[in-house]
Protein backbone atom coordinates (compact mmCIF):
# COMPACT_ATOMS: atom_id res chain seq x y z
CA UNK A 1 0.00 0.00 0.00
CA UNK A 2 1.20 3.62 -0.77
CA UNK A 3 1.17 5.74 1.60
CA UNK A 4 1.72 9.65 0.28
CA UNK A 5 4.17 11.81 2.35
CA UNK A 6 2.27 14.11 4.61
CA UNK A 7 3.06 17.64 3.16
CA UNK A 8 3.05 20.78 5.86
CA UNK A 9 1.40 21.04 9.02
CA UNK A 10 -1.25 23.96 7.06
CA UNK A 11 -1.48 21.61 4.30
CA UNK A 12 -2.39 18.49 6.17
CA UNK A 13 -5.82 18.10 9.09
CA UNK A 14 -6.54 15.42 11.65
CA UNK A 15 -9.63 13.89 11.27
CA UNK A 16 -11.97 11.55 13.20
CA UNK A 17 -15.15 9.27 11.83
CA UNK A 18 -17.05 6.68 12.89
CA UNK A 19 -16.59 4.06 9.86
CA UNK A 20 -18.83 1.33 10.35
CA UNK A 21 -19.49 1.75 13.95
CA UNK A 22 -15.36 2.06 14.88
CA UNK A 23 -14.00 5.21 15.45
CA UNK A 24 -11.14 6.40 13.71
CA UNK A 25 -8.39 9.11 13.50
CA UNK A 26 -5.97 10.16 11.26
CA UNK A 27 -3.84 12.30 10.12
CA UNK A 28 -4.44 13.48 6.50
CA UNK A 29 -2.91 15.81 3.25
CA UNK A 30 -6.30 17.94 3.08
CA UNK A 31 -6.67 17.12 -0.64
CA UNK A 32 -7.16 13.46 0.23
CA UNK A 33 -10.81 12.42 -0.74
CA UNK A 34 -12.86 10.38 1.77
CA UNK A 35 -12.80 7.72 -1.26
CA UNK A 36 -9.32 7.70 -0.69
CA UNK A 37 -9.08 7.48 2.68
CA UNK A 38 -11.53 4.42 2.31
CA UNK A 39 -9.32 2.69 0.04
CA UNK A 40 -5.79 3.85 1.21
CA UNK A 41 -5.72 4.55 3.91
CA UNK A 42 -8.31 2.46 5.72
CA UNK A 43 -7.87 -0.59 3.70
CA UNK A 44 -11.68 -0.46 3.46
CA UNK A 45 -11.37 -1.45 -0.61
CA UNK A 46 -15.10 -2.66 -1.10
CA UNK A 47 -15.70 1.27 -1.59
CA UNK A 48 -15.09 1.55 -5.66
CA UNK A 49 -13.38 3.89 -7.84
CA UNK A 50 -15.30 4.66 -10.80
CA UNK A 51 -14.99 7.87 -12.71
CA UNK A 52 -13.91 9.38 -9.98
CA UNK A 53 -16.12 12.67 -10.91
CA UNK A 54 -19.23 11.92 -9.25
CA UNK A 55 -20.82 11.12 -12.70
CA UNK A 56 -20.90 7.17 -12.34
CA UNK A 57 -21.86 6.49 -8.32
CA UNK A 58 -19.77 3.51 -8.18
CA UNK A 59 -18.04 5.17 -4.85
CA UNK A 60 -21.40 5.88 -3.11
CA UNK A 61 -21.38 5.42 0.95
CA UNK A 62 -23.81 6.90 3.73
CA UNK A 63 -22.89 9.67 5.33
CA UNK A 64 -25.17 10.05 8.60
CA UNK A 65 -27.47 7.77 6.69
CA UNK A 66 -27.38 9.82 3.69
CA UNK A 67 -26.19 8.57 0.34
CA UNK A 68 -22.88 10.81 -0.82
CA UNK A 69 -20.43 10.35 -3.68
CA UNK A 70 -17.68 9.55 -1.06
CA UNK A 71 -14.98 11.27 -4.38
CA UNK A 72 -16.35 14.24 -4.32
CA UNK A 73 -16.01 14.55 -0.55
CA UNK A 74 -13.08 15.69 1.00
CA UNK A 75 -11.85 13.59 4.13
CA UNK A 76 -11.56 16.53 5.83
CA UNK A 77 -14.91 17.90 5.76
CA UNK A 78 -16.65 14.77 6.92
CA UNK A 79 -14.68 15.06 10.33
CA UNK A 80 -17.10 13.64 13.14
CA UNK A 81 -19.67 12.04 10.95
CA UNK A 82 -20.46 8.79 10.36
CA UNK A 83 -19.53 6.65 7.37
CA UNK A 84 -21.02 3.02 6.52
CA UNK A 85 -19.40 1.56 3.57
CA UNK A 86 -20.28 -1.94 2.02
CA UNK A 87 -18.01 -3.66 4.26
CA UNK A 88 -20.71 -2.30 7.23
CA UNK A 89 -23.87 -3.45 6.41
CA UNK A 90 -23.32 -7.30 7.12
CA UNK A 91 -24.28 -7.91 10.43
CA UNK A 92 -23.93 -11.85 10.99
CA UNK A 93 -25.77 -11.90 7.87
CA UNK A 94 -25.95 -10.13 4.73
CA UNK A 95 -27.73 -7.34 4.47
CA UNK A 96 -31.35 -7.78 2.72
CA UNK A 97 -30.12 -5.60 -0.29
CA UNK A 98 -27.00 -7.62 -0.66
CA UNK A 99 -29.16 -10.83 -0.43
CA UNK A 100 -31.60 -9.65 -2.47
CA UNK A 101 -28.56 -8.82 -5.10
CA UNK A 102 -27.61 -12.29 -4.97
CA UNK A 103 -31.11 -13.97 -5.46
CA UNK A 104 -31.94 -11.34 -8.04
CA UNK A 105 -27.88 -12.00 -10.22
CA UNK A 106 -27.88 -7.67 -10.00
CA UNK A 107 -24.87 -7.88 -11.29
CA UNK A 108 -22.50 -9.18 -14.07
CA UNK A 109 -18.67 -7.58 -13.20
CA UNK A 110 -19.74 -6.60 -9.76
CA UNK A 111 -17.72 -3.66 -9.71
CA UNK A 112 -20.53 -0.82 -9.53
CA UNK A 113 -22.69 -3.32 -6.59
CA UNK A 114 -21.57 -1.87 -3.96
CA UNK A 115 -22.19 1.42 -4.50
CA UNK A 116 -25.65 0.65 -5.98
CA UNK A 117 -26.08 -1.41 -2.74
CA UNK A 118 -25.27 1.43 -0.65
CA UNK A 119 -27.33 3.84 -2.88
CA UNK A 120 -30.03 1.36 -2.77
CA UNK A 121 -29.97 1.54 1.26
CA UNK A 122 -30.14 5.16 1.41
CA UNK A 123 -32.57 5.58 -1.07
CA UNK A 124 -35.19 3.26 0.26
CA UNK A 125 -34.92 5.51 3.59
CA UNK A 126 -35.44 8.75 1.76
CA UNK A 127 -38.41 6.74 0.10
CA UNK A 128 -39.71 6.36 3.40
CA UNK A 129 -39.49 9.75 4.84
CA UNK A 130 -41.55 10.63 1.58
CA UNK A 131 -39.32 12.36 -0.53
CA UNK A 132 -40.58 13.02 -3.99
CA UNK A 133 -38.62 12.12 -6.87
CA UNK A 134 -38.85 13.97 -10.52
CA UNK A 135 -41.39 11.54 -11.60
CA UNK A 136 -43.28 11.22 -8.59
CA UNK A 137 -47.33 12.47 -8.95
CA UNK A 138 -48.77 11.74 -5.98
CA UNK A 139 -47.99 9.65 -3.03
CA UNK A 140 -44.93 8.11 -3.31
CA UNK A 141 -44.89 4.42 -3.84
CA UNK A 142 -41.81 2.28 -4.93
CA UNK A 143 -42.52 1.25 -8.67
CA UNK A 144 -40.00 0.75 -11.26
CA UNK A 145 -40.16 3.71 -12.84
CA UNK A 146 -39.55 5.50 -8.99
CA UNK A 147 -36.55 2.87 -8.52
CA UNK A 148 -35.35 3.90 -12.01
CA UNK A 149 -35.11 7.63 -11.31
CA UNK A 150 -33.93 7.72 -7.72
CA UNK A 151 -31.28 5.47 -9.00
CA UNK A 152 -30.45 7.30 -11.68
CA UNK A 153 -26.90 8.18 -9.92
CA UNK A 154 -25.84 4.39 -10.35
CA UNK A 155 -24.54 3.86 -13.41
CA UNK A 156 -24.11 0.21 -14.79
CA UNK A 157 -21.83 -0.78 -17.71
CA UNK A 158 -23.21 -4.40 -17.76
CA UNK A 159 -26.49 -3.33 -17.84
CA UNK A 160 -27.81 -5.52 -14.70
CA UNK A 161 -30.68 -2.75 -14.76
CA UNK A 162 -33.73 -4.97 -14.77
CA UNK A 163 -32.36 -6.94 -12.21
CA UNK A 164 -30.81 -4.35 -9.77
CA UNK A 165 -34.56 -2.80 -10.16
CA UNK A 166 -36.12 -6.13 -9.15
CA UNK A 167 -33.79 -6.71 -6.21
CA UNK A 168 -34.75 -3.34 -4.82
CA UNK A 169 -38.26 -3.95 -5.73
CA UNK A 170 -38.08 -7.39 -3.24
CA UNK A 171 -36.76 -4.97 -0.53
CA UNK A 172 -39.11 -2.47 -0.56
CA UNK A 173 -41.37 -4.88 -0.36
CA UNK A 174 -43.58 -3.35 -3.97
CA UNK B 1 -5.04 18.81 -6.99
CA UNK B 2 -3.07 21.65 -5.81
CA UNK B 3 -1.79 21.38 -2.20
CA UNK B 4 -4.71 23.47 -0.08
CA UNK B 5 -5.16 24.90 3.60
CA UNK B 6 -8.29 23.94 5.46
CA UNK B 7 -10.68 26.05 7.76
CA UNK B 8 -13.92 25.34 9.25
CA UNK B 9 -15.73 28.95 9.64
CA UNK B 10 -17.08 30.05 13.42
CA UNK B 11 -19.15 32.09 11.73
CA UNK B 12 -20.45 34.01 8.74
CA UNK B 13 -18.45 37.19 9.61
CA UNK B 14 -15.10 34.83 10.41
CA UNK B 15 -15.89 32.91 6.82
CA UNK B 16 -15.97 36.56 4.78
CA UNK B 17 -13.23 38.04 6.51
CA UNK B 18 -10.99 34.88 5.45
CA UNK B 19 -12.31 34.46 2.27
CA UNK B 20 -11.88 38.35 1.33
CA UNK B 21 -8.86 38.69 2.17
CA UNK B 22 -7.49 36.62 0.77
CA UNK B 23 -7.90 35.90 -3.32
CA UNK B 24 -6.57 32.17 -3.04
CA UNK B 25 -9.49 31.37 -0.81
CA UNK B 26 -12.57 29.64 -1.73
CA UNK B 27 -15.67 29.21 0.39
CA UNK B 28 -16.80 25.26 0.33
CA UNK B 29 -19.95 23.99 0.58
CA UNK B 30 -20.58 20.61 -0.72
CA UNK B 31 -17.68 20.85 -2.72
CA UNK B 32 -19.76 18.32 -5.46
CA UNK B 33 -18.98 21.30 -7.92
CA UNK B 34 -15.44 22.47 -6.53
CA UNK B 35 -14.12 20.07 -5.28
CA UNK B 36 -13.83 18.28 -9.08
CA UNK B 37 -12.80 21.23 -10.63
CA UNK B 38 -10.02 21.12 -7.77
CA UNK B 39 -9.41 17.44 -8.94
CA UNK B 40 -8.95 18.81 -12.94
CA UNK B 41 -6.84 21.75 -12.39
CA UNK B 42 -9.47 24.38 -13.07
CA UNK B 43 -10.00 25.10 -9.33
CA UNK B 44 -6.55 25.97 -7.87
CA UNK B 45 -7.11 27.25 -4.51
CA UNK B 46 -4.71 28.11 -1.46
CA UNK B 47 -7.26 27.96 1.41
CA UNK B 48 -10.61 26.31 1.66
CA UNK B 49 -13.09 28.13 4.31
CA UNK B 50 -15.49 25.24 5.37
CA UNK B 51 -18.94 26.93 5.63
CA UNK B 52 -21.23 23.68 6.09
CA UNK B 53 -20.95 23.96 9.94
CA UNK B 54 -22.87 27.55 9.77
CA UNK B 55 -26.24 27.98 10.98
CA UNK B 56 -27.66 28.80 7.34
CA UNK B 57 -29.51 25.66 6.98
CA UNK B 58 -32.97 26.41 7.57
CA UNK B 59 -36.12 26.69 5.57
CA UNK B 60 -38.09 29.66 7.32
CA UNK B 61 -40.92 31.60 7.29
CA UNK B 62 -40.62 35.49 7.49
CA UNK B 63 -43.95 36.71 7.24
CA UNK B 64 -44.61 36.05 3.72
CA UNK B 65 -41.33 35.19 2.46
CA UNK B 66 -39.77 31.86 2.49
CA UNK B 67 -36.81 31.99 3.49
CA UNK B 68 -33.90 29.44 2.67
CA UNK B 69 -30.95 29.02 4.11
CA UNK B 70 -27.53 29.09 1.56
CA UNK B 71 -26.49 25.40 2.85
CA UNK B 72 -30.15 23.91 2.99
CA UNK B 73 -28.97 20.70 0.73
CA UNK B 74 -30.94 20.13 -2.31
CA UNK B 75 -32.82 16.75 -1.01
CA UNK B 76 -33.69 19.07 2.11
CA UNK B 77 -35.49 21.83 -0.04
CA UNK B 78 -36.96 19.51 -2.62
CA UNK B 79 -38.95 17.56 0.19
CA UNK B 80 -39.69 20.27 2.39
CA UNK B 81 -43.38 20.91 3.08
CA UNK B 82 -43.79 24.49 2.24
CA UNK B 83 -42.01 24.84 -0.78
CA UNK B 84 -43.53 21.60 -2.26
CA UNK B 85 -46.85 23.33 -1.19
CA UNK B 86 -45.73 26.77 -2.25
CA UNK B 87 -43.48 26.69 -5.24
CA UNK B 88 -44.02 23.45 -6.26
CA UNK B 89 -41.74 24.57 -9.51
CA UNK B 90 -38.64 25.09 -7.33
CA UNK B 91 -39.43 21.44 -5.77
CA UNK B 92 -39.43 20.08 -9.32
CA UNK B 93 -36.63 21.98 -10.63
CA UNK B 94 -34.08 20.96 -8.27
CA UNK B 95 -35.65 16.75 -8.01
CA UNK B 96 -34.58 17.40 -12.10
CA UNK B 97 -31.00 17.97 -11.34
CA UNK B 98 -27.87 16.03 -10.43
CA UNK B 99 -28.92 12.79 -8.81
CA UNK B 100 -29.67 11.52 -5.18
CA UNK B 101 -26.39 11.51 -4.10
CA UNK B 102 -25.30 14.50 -5.29
CA UNK B 103 -28.60 16.27 -4.14
CA UNK B 104 -27.51 14.83 -1.06
CA UNK B 105 -24.37 16.65 -0.25
CA UNK B 106 -25.00 20.07 -2.52
CA UNK B 107 -26.40 23.53 -1.12
CA UNK B 108 -28.70 26.03 -2.39
CA UNK B 109 -25.77 28.58 -2.60
CA UNK B 110 -23.56 26.94 -4.12
CA UNK B 111 -25.78 25.60 -6.84
CA UNK B 112 -26.15 29.63 -7.72
CA UNK B 113 -22.49 29.99 -8.28
CA UNK B 114 -21.50 26.48 -9.46
CA UNK B 115 -19.51 27.01 -13.32
CA UNK B 116 -20.93 25.90 -16.72
CA UNK B 117 -19.73 22.44 -18.13
CA UNK B 118 -18.97 23.48 -21.36
CA UNK B 119 -16.45 21.19 -22.34
CA UNK B 120 -13.74 23.55 -23.02
CA UNK B 121 -14.23 25.28 -19.91
CA UNK B 122 -13.02 21.75 -17.91
CA UNK B 123 -10.23 21.19 -20.29
CA UNK B 124 -6.72 22.87 -18.96
CA UNK B 125 -5.61 21.91 -22.01
CA UNK B 126 -8.02 23.81 -24.35
CA UNK B 127 -8.21 27.36 -24.98
CA UNK B 128 -11.01 29.19 -22.74
CA UNK B 129 -11.87 32.52 -22.19
CA UNK B 130 -13.60 32.15 -18.81
CA UNK B 131 -10.83 29.95 -17.76
CA UNK B 132 -8.18 32.12 -19.31
CA UNK B 133 -8.68 35.27 -20.37
CA UNK B 134 -7.83 36.50 -23.66
CA UNK B 135 -7.21 32.59 -25.09
CA UNK B 136 -9.91 32.27 -27.39
CA UNK B 137 -13.60 30.55 -27.26
CA UNK B 138 -13.04 27.15 -29.61
CA UNK B 139 -17.00 26.40 -29.17
CA UNK B 140 -18.13 28.48 -31.46
CA UNK B 141 -16.16 26.79 -34.01
CA UNK B 142 -15.83 23.71 -32.19
CA UNK B 143 -18.82 21.37 -29.62
CA UNK B 144 -21.29 23.73 -29.16
CA UNK B 145 -24.89 21.70 -29.76
CA UNK B 146 -25.69 22.06 -26.37
CA UNK B 147 -24.31 26.14 -25.31
CA UNK B 148 -25.97 29.35 -25.69
CA UNK B 149 -28.67 30.67 -28.41
CA UNK B 150 -29.38 33.98 -25.78
CA UNK B 151 -27.40 36.50 -24.66
CA UNK B 152 -23.65 35.32 -25.73
CA UNK B 153 -20.56 36.92 -27.40
CA UNK B 154 -17.89 36.36 -29.67
CA UNK B 155 -16.00 35.49 -26.61
CA UNK B 156 -18.07 32.73 -24.52
CA UNK B 157 -21.26 30.71 -25.37
CA UNK B 158 -21.33 28.70 -22.23
CA UNK B 159 -24.89 28.18 -20.75
CA UNK B 160 -25.44 27.86 -16.53
CA UNK B 161 -25.95 24.21 -15.79
CA UNK B 162 -28.41 25.02 -13.24
CA UNK B 163 -32.15 23.64 -12.89
CA UNK B 164 -32.50 25.29 -9.23
CA UNK B 165 -31.53 28.62 -10.44
CA UNK B 166 -34.23 28.38 -13.34
CA UNK B 167 -36.84 28.15 -10.96
CA UNK B 168 -35.92 30.88 -8.46
CA UNK B 169 -35.61 33.06 -11.86
CA UNK B 170 -39.36 32.57 -12.28
CA UNK B 171 -39.74 33.27 -8.85
CA UNK B 172 -38.53 36.66 -8.22
CA UNK B 173 -36.01 35.06 -5.78
CA UNK B 174 -33.86 37.40 -4.06
CA UNK B 175 -30.41 36.73 -2.99
CA UNK B 176 -28.90 38.05 0.23
CA UNK B 177 -24.87 37.95 0.92
CA UNK B 178 -22.27 38.94 3.00
CA UNK B 179 -19.43 41.23 2.23
CA UNK B 180 -16.96 43.01 4.06
CA UNK B 181 -19.84 45.91 3.88
CA UNK B 182 -22.15 43.34 5.68
CA UNK B 183 -24.96 42.11 4.27
CA UNK B 184 -27.12 43.18 1.65
CA UNK B 185 -29.96 41.47 -1.14
CA UNK B 186 -30.15 41.81 -4.81
CA UNK B 187 -32.67 40.47 -7.42
CA UNK B 188 -31.09 36.77 -8.36
CA UNK B 189 -31.44 37.94 -12.05
CA UNK B 190 -28.96 40.53 -11.13
CA UNK B 191 -26.45 37.96 -9.64
CA UNK B 192 -24.99 37.06 -13.16
CA UNK B 193 -23.01 39.66 -15.26
CA UNK B 194 -23.96 39.92 -19.03
CA UNK B 195 -21.27 38.02 -20.74
CA UNK B 196 -19.35 40.40 -23.08
CA UNK B 197 -15.76 40.43 -23.21
CA UNK B 198 -15.42 39.47 -20.06
CA UNK B 199 -16.46 35.69 -19.66
CA UNK B 200 -14.40 35.08 -16.28
CA UNK B 201 -16.43 37.71 -14.37
CA UNK B 202 -19.43 35.74 -14.00
CA UNK B 203 -20.98 37.65 -10.79
CA UNK B 204 -21.78 40.91 -9.86
CA UNK B 205 -21.28 40.50 -6.19
CA UNK B 206 -17.25 41.08 -4.91
CA UNK B 207 -14.97 38.81 -4.78
CA UNK B 208 -15.04 36.72 -1.49
CA UNK B 209 -18.97 37.99 -0.83
CA UNK B 210 -20.83 35.08 0.92
CA UNK B 211 -24.25 33.90 -0.41
CA UNK B 212 -26.17 33.45 2.92
CA UNK B 213 -29.90 32.63 1.71
CA UNK B 214 -32.19 33.19 -0.78
CA UNK B 215 -35.64 34.74 0.28
CA UNK B 216 -38.88 33.96 -2.26
CA UNK B 217 -41.76 36.37 -1.96
CA UNK B 218 -45.37 34.70 -2.04
CA UNK B 219 -47.27 33.69 -5.14
CA UNK B 220 -51.21 35.04 -5.97
CA UNK B 221 -52.73 32.32 -3.95
CA UNK B 222 -55.07 31.08 -7.99
CA UNK B 223 -50.62 31.02 -9.24
CA UNK B 224 -49.85 28.00 -11.17
CA UNK B 225 -46.49 26.92 -11.63
CA UNK B 226 -44.27 24.14 -13.22
CA UNK B 227 -40.61 23.15 -14.52
CA UNK B 228 -39.80 21.06 -18.00
CA UNK B 229 -36.55 20.00 -18.77
CA UNK B 230 -35.15 18.22 -22.01
CA UNK B 231 -32.11 16.53 -21.51
CA UNK B 232 -30.34 14.05 -23.80
CA UNK B 233 -31.47 10.88 -21.16
CA UNK B 234 -34.51 10.52 -19.34
CA UNK B 235 -32.28 11.02 -15.57
CA UNK B 236 -28.99 12.41 -14.32
CA UNK B 237 -28.22 14.73 -17.03
CA UNK B 238 -27.93 18.17 -17.76
CA UNK B 239 -30.62 20.20 -19.70
CA UNK B 240 -30.21 21.49 -23.59
CA UNK B 241 -33.43 23.26 -22.86
CA UNK B 242 -35.70 24.09 -19.61
CA UNK B 243 -38.86 26.59 -18.74
CA UNK B 244 -39.61 27.47 -15.21
CA UNK B 245 -43.18 28.90 -15.42
CA UNK B 246 -45.64 30.96 -13.52
CA UNK B 247 -49.27 31.39 -14.54
CA UNK B 248 -52.50 33.14 -13.31
CA UNK B 249 -55.35 33.09 -15.58
CA UNK B 250 -58.52 34.62 -14.55
CA UNK B 251 -61.16 34.90 -16.77
CA UNK B 252 -59.41 33.77 -19.66
CA UNK B 253 -56.99 36.70 -19.20
CA UNK B 254 -53.23 36.27 -18.61
CA UNK B 255 -53.36 37.90 -14.91
CA UNK B 256 -49.33 37.19 -14.39
CA UNK B 257 -47.02 35.04 -16.13
CA UNK B 258 -43.16 34.66 -15.15
CA UNK B 259 -40.92 32.13 -17.73
CA UNK B 260 -37.62 31.59 -17.14
CA UNK B 261 -35.95 29.59 -19.95
CA UNK B 262 -32.63 27.09 -18.37
CA UNK B 263 -29.56 25.78 -20.78
CA UNK B 264 -30.34 28.56 -23.06
CA UNK B 265 -27.91 31.14 -21.93
CA UNK B 266 -24.82 32.36 -19.73
CA UNK B 267 -27.11 32.70 -16.21
CA UNK B 268 -31.01 32.01 -16.21
CA UNK B 269 -33.07 34.00 -18.99
CA UNK B 270 -36.12 35.25 -17.89
CA UNK B 271 -38.01 35.62 -20.67
CA UNK B 272 -39.23 39.38 -20.04
CA UNK B 273 -40.69 39.90 -23.96
CA UNK B 274 -42.89 37.20 -23.65
CA UNK B 275 -44.34 38.02 -20.45
CA UNK B 276 -44.78 41.51 -21.55
CA UNK B 277 -46.79 40.19 -24.57
CA UNK B 278 -48.80 37.36 -22.64
CA UNK B 279 -49.99 39.79 -19.38
CA UNK B 280 -53.14 41.18 -20.10
CA UNK B 281 -54.03 39.29 -23.41
CA UNK B 282 -55.86 35.94 -24.11
CA UNK B 283 -54.16 32.62 -22.23
CA UNK B 284 -54.54 30.76 -25.73
CA UNK B 285 -51.92 28.37 -27.22
CA UNK B 286 -51.37 30.57 -30.67
CA UNK B 287 -51.05 33.56 -27.90
CA UNK B 288 -48.46 31.55 -26.19
CA UNK B 289 -46.65 30.65 -29.48
CA UNK B 290 -46.74 34.32 -30.52
CA UNK B 291 -44.77 35.29 -27.03
CA UNK B 292 -42.71 31.98 -27.40
CA UNK B 293 -41.61 33.60 -30.98
CA UNK B 294 -41.59 37.55 -29.78
CA UNK B 295 -38.81 36.08 -26.98
CA UNK B 296 -36.29 34.03 -29.33
CA UNK B 297 -36.04 36.96 -31.95
CA UNK B 298 -32.75 37.85 -30.12
CA UNK B 299 -31.82 34.47 -30.18
CA UNK B 300 -28.34 34.08 -32.32
CA UNK B 301 -27.96 30.37 -32.58
CA UNK B 302 -24.59 28.76 -33.67
CA UNK B 303 -23.85 25.64 -36.29
CA UNK B 304 -25.14 22.71 -34.26
CA UNK B 305 -27.48 24.21 -31.60
CA UNK B 306 -30.57 25.82 -33.60
CA UNK B 307 -32.41 23.13 -32.77
CA UNK B 308 -32.61 24.78 -29.93
CA UNK B 309 -34.65 27.35 -30.89
CA UNK B 310 -37.89 25.65 -32.16
CA UNK B 311 -37.45 23.64 -29.01
CA UNK B 312 -37.31 26.32 -26.18
CA UNK B 313 -40.33 27.87 -28.28
CA UNK B 314 -42.20 24.33 -28.10
CA UNK B 315 -41.74 24.20 -24.91
CA UNK B 316 -43.01 27.59 -23.67
CA UNK B 317 -46.31 26.55 -25.42
CA UNK B 318 -46.53 23.24 -24.32
CA UNK B 319 -46.24 24.68 -20.35
CA UNK B 320 -47.98 27.41 -20.65
CA UNK B 321 -50.74 25.31 -22.07
CA UNK B 322 -50.55 22.99 -19.29
CA UNK B 323 -50.71 25.60 -16.76
CA UNK B 324 -53.53 27.26 -18.45
CA UNK B 325 -55.72 24.01 -18.61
Amino acid sequence: MVRNAMPGPELSSTVRLMLNGAPQELTVDNRTTLLDLLRDRLDHTGTKKGCDHGQCGACTVLVDGRRANSCLLLAVAVDGREVTTVEGLEDDEPHPMQAAFLAHDAFQCGYCTPGQICSAIGMLDELAEGWPSAVTTGPVHPDDAEIRERMSGNLCRCAAYPNIVAAIREVAGA
Amino acid sequence: MREFAYARARDVDAAVSLVADNPGARYLGGGTNLVDLMKLGIERPELLVDVTGLPLDEVTEDGDLLRIGALVRNSDLAAHPLVRDRYPVLSQAVLNGASGQLRNVATTGGNLVQRTRCGYFTDPTKPCNKRMPGSGCPAIEGEHHNLAILGASDHCVATHPSDLAVALAALDARIDVQDLAGPHELPLEDLYRPVGDRPDLELTIRDGALITGVALPPLPPDARTTYRKVRERASYAFAIAAVAAVLVVRDGLVSDVRIALGAVASHPWRARIAERELRGGPATAAAFEAAAIAELDAARPLRDNAYKVPLVRDLVVAVLTELAR
